[in-house]
């Protein structure tokens, strides 16, 4: 057993994860983190590449930022937070081209130009840093529960080490989830670690969820591969499999087109409207785009392809846990959030931002979690190492029942993925789909809330089973309870979108999910 | 998915096995990595990146290929392994892709 003490622990090692540790061990905190896979690989940011929300300092430029989206969002992000997001995006991109010495493009005058990050390369850098701070790393080390002290305050998270196969324990004065959003484990890239823990350890602390109905992201990959890349699909055509145009259907507008094509037949797709120049920057922007091409002989430019969809949940999605102070606290003391496990609301409203917009985020809630975490430990004056601390963990590591019969963790993971990864289900939404749907997932809850529990390196699986039945259905109960269409929530029995519901829906509770409005953001014209 | 470990190439450093973010990986008894759950695999292409002998092949399939299939074979693969690393621009006398990025020429037209 790995029994350490820090003032800081970060569960995950993308982006998020890697800005507060380093943040919180500028801050003076001693710092431990912990991934699921390992931090530099691990994550829908280090196999992709992704554009950046990084905006000159311009009030007209950042103005005409903030604006784009908040029609597409339905009018639920904050201006605040995204002017907070592009002050401190800003900085962190200098840091990353002056400390990590990231080797960005120049333009012709030998600007550099920071409006993008290759992921392999971001992380590798960012994992070179986190280690120069002196954060102590356990990779391959997912966390399976928080630590809370007698009052409700996270004190720490436990796990267990994959490669020597131990449990570990870190007691810790504040705690910041950054393990991501869940994609379900669909094999959309880089995604299959994103598994949705962190929103059920935070909903077992006490913490609450919002936006959790803007969670039907869908990008688009050639079939059979793991390659999404929706921007570059903008250049696309969509076919009927007798090679006629697939009228209406499009990578931006029209994607729904596609999915509701693909229950029926396969669709073909050509990338025959990109230019020689942007063909030759499609290869450059993310060469393992064109691997699944190249590597079957395939032209994108020329041939007719089969594309298919693959689910990004919450990783696309806005949904998350919410978010209670500026310093990315939740409710709960000494629990901070950060990254895709939060919510992205606050910036994106109800339609997601895209890579750029949770590049962003990323980073900047990364910072502010780490340095708000380690402001909570040092406030503690020494004591985070001292409580006497209980585990929080309920579902797939202790059952209410222990009588071993019941299914196991890849009966629930296929009974959850029935649920939320069909096209008919999630993303083309209806009351009349949504409602038999979410039954079936609550009756999946009691099953596995009863019986599931596993050892080791299964438990971790039962502990990832149990977050995503839970993160379904936090899903279909806010995608009910939002009974219209705002964002990327499509309700097709309510196409419309009602003034009256211009609020966030909070989600919680685990064997009982519930919802409420948020108090209503400030009025921006709708 | 992953579906070649060169032994021919392979200097067993264990990077692969280090990386790996689903744990695909465990040392064999001669020190080469083998594709223990690979199930796991992702096909994130990560492994065949940091792999500095180009001794890992990932085949573009989210299914691992049927027996037979060219997809495993390493000498019909050829150079295709450790293409990515190259395409990255990792290891010596390389530019680093990032260096070399054009998002920007597009994305400009995606918000025109």
């Amino acid at each position: 057993m790995t029994d350490l003490t820090a003032d800081v622990f970060v569960a995950g090692g993308g982006p998020a994860g890697a800005w507060a540790a380093i943040k919180a061990a500028e801050a003076g905190a001693s710092v431990v983190l912990a991934d699921k896979g390992y931090l530099g690989t691990s994550g829908a940011t280090a196999s992709g590449g992704t554009g950046v929300w990084y905006v000159e300092p311009d009030p007209a430029a950042r103005e005409a930022a903030m604006a784009s989206r908040e029609s597409l969002g339905g009018h639920l992000a904050d201006r605040d937070w995204m002017a907070r997001v592009l002050d401190q995006t800003y900085a962190n991109m200098r840091e990353i081209a002056e400390i990590s010495r990231y080797p960005f493009p120049e333009d012709a005058d030998g600007r550099q130009i920071r409006r993008g990050l290759q992921g392999p390369e971001y992380m590798r850098r960012m994992r070179v840093r986190v280690r120069r701070s002196g954060v102590r790393i356990l990779d391959h080390s997912p966390v399976t529960e928080l630590l809370a002290d007698a009052s409700g305050a996270v004190a720490g998270a436990a796990g267990h080490r994959l490669r020597a196969d131990e449990p570990f324990r870190v007691r810790a004065g504040a705690v910041v989830l950054a393990t991501g959003g869940c994609a379900f484990l669909s094999k959309a890239l880089g995604c299959d670690v994103n598994t949705g823990d962190g929103a059920l350890f935070a909903a077992e602390a006490g913490a609450e969820l919002s936006g959790m109905e803007f969670s039907n992201a869908y990008a688009i990959a050639p079939a059979f591969t793991s390659v999404t890349k929706t921007a570059f699909y903008s250049f696309a055509t969509f076919y009927h499999q007798d090679g006629s145009v697939l009228e209406g259907a499009g990578s931006r507008r029209g994607r729904s087109v596609i999915a509701r094509t693909l229950l029926r037949e396969p669709v073909l797709c050509r990338i025959d409207r990109a230019t020689e120049d942007e063909r030759r920057a499609m290869r450059l922007a993310q060469p393992n785009f064109f691997l699944p091409f190249d590597r079957q002989g395939i032209d994108p430019f020329r041939d007719l392809f089969p594309v298919t969809l693959l689910a990004e949940g919450t990783v696309r999605g806005t949904g998350g846990i919410r978010i209670a102070g500026n310093d990315c606290s939740t409710s709960v003391p000494g629990l901070f959030a950060a990254g895709d496990a939060a919510t992205r609301e606050l910036i994106c409203g109800g339609f997601t931002g895209g890579g750029s917009h949770n590049s962003a985020w990323a980073m900047s809630s990364g910072t502010w979690a780490g340095q708000g975490a380690a402001r909570y430990a040092a406030g503690l004056g020494g004591r985070a190492g001292t409580r006497t601390v209980r585990a929080l963990g309920e579902a797939g590591i202790r059952p209410s029942r222990a009588d071993g019969s019941g299914p196991g963790h890849r009966e629930v993971v296929a009974a959850v993925q029935a649920q939320v990864l069909p096209y008919d289900k999630n993303y083309l939404r209806h009351g009349d789909r949504l409602a038999p749907a979410l039954d079936v997932l609550d009756a999946a809850w009691r099953d596995l809330r009863a019986t599931l529990r596993a050892d080791g390196a299964d438990g971790v699986r039962a502990r990832s089973a149990a977050a995503m039945a839970a993160h379904a259905r936090w899903m279909y109960r806010a995608a009910l309870a939002r009974t219209e269409t705002r964002g990327m929530h499509k309700r097709e029995d309510r196409p419309g979108q009602d003034p009256a519901q211009h609020h966030r829906l909070v989600t919680g509770g685990l064997d009982e999910v519930w919802n409420r409005p948020e108090t209503p953001v400030p009025a921006v014209a709708s | 998915m992953i579906e070649v470990v060169s032994a021919a190439r392979c200097v067993t450093c264990d990077i692969c096995i280090r990386v790996c973010p689903t744990d695909v990986f465990e040392r064999g008894a001669d020190g080469v990595p083998v594709i223990a759950r690979q199930g796991d695999c992702q096909t994130c292409f990560m492994c065949e990146a940091h792999c500095p002998a180009d001794a890992l092949y990932v085949a573009p399939f989210a299914d691992p290929v049927p027996p037979g299939s060219p997809h495993a074979d390493e000498d019909v693969l050829g150079a295709a392994l450790g293409e990515y690393r190259r395409l990255v621009g990792w290891g010596g006398g390389r530019t680093p892709g990032s260096r070399l990025d054009k998002n920007h020429l597009f994305t400009r037209r995606l918000r025109s």
